[in-house]
């Protein structure tokens, strides 16, 4: 399992390359990737993300610990970016390996859910009409009981 | 007791300070608040709405009424938008 919190752009590829390097054991690799979205206003300049340095790691940790007992995983990688990024920037990914597609889809999603709004990071978008802090909605906070 | 508290977003901005050491006799989250909230008005207008607020004592997210006991680090922010 790893968890990397960091300012510097991934490779897509190569993390999942990597990541599925060698597995023998695995059927199914599943991966999702959150990406800086210019929706609200159309001339989104920058997304600025805040994390909350040692808290971040450590929450992220236990999402994952809690995904591995609930599912079946073999082994599961999470990458978030902190810091300035513009409309189309990679955010964040997420990969689940497991012996069946189902607990990795499955996995794959709660990791999902729980970073939205149990990991300590907050987005900023920075646009031609001034700064705003991205709300969180009841429908993240929603997203949590249905696990 | 000593405590750091650290403010995150946008209360960050509003309070104007990223960390603070305070010495404090506080023996839960809701009475720190209290003790903030009476220091200035930036403390009182950022604390205004505590159910936009979340609160991590040594790191773990909690809740207002959690006790101080042995505490460091006290934590506060709003509703987290990761992923």
């Amino acid at each position: 399992m790893t968890v990397r919190v960091q300012q510097a752009p991934f490779a897509l590829g190569a993390e999942l390359d990597s990541f599925a390097a060698g597995r023998t054991d695995m059927g199914a690799i599943v991966s999702f990737t959150g990406v800086v979205r210019d929706v609200a206003t159309g001339d989104l300049d920058v997304m600025e993300i805040e994390h909350y340095p040692g808290m971040t790691e450590r929450a992220i940790g236990k999402i994952v610990d809690e995904a591995k007992a609930r599912w079946s995983l073999g082994d599961a990688l999470v990458i978030h970016r902190y810091g300035r990024m513009g409309p189309g920037d990679r955010i964040m990914m997420v990969a689940t390996a497991a012996p069946h597609r189902v607990d990795a889809f499955a996995a794959a999603e709660f990791l999902m859910d729980y970073l939205k709004s149990r990991a300590p990071f907050w987005k900023k978008e920075i646009s031609g009409a001034g700064a705003s802090w991205v709300a969180a909605t009841d429908e993240d906070e929603a997203a949590l009981t249905r696990w | 007791m000593k405590l750091d508290v650290l403010y995150f977003a946008w209360l960050r901005e509003r309070i104007g300070l990223s960390q603070e050491r305070i010495e404090t006799e506080a023996r839960t989250v809701a009475e720190l608040v209290s003790e903030l909230r009476a220091r200035e008005d930036r403390y009182d207008l950022a604390f205004s709405d505590l159910s936009a607020i979340r609160v991590a004592v040594d790191q773990d997210l909690t809740e207002f009424d959690a006790e101080l006991t042995d505490a460091r680090e006290v934590a506060f922010f709003p509703p987290m938008t990761g992923g």
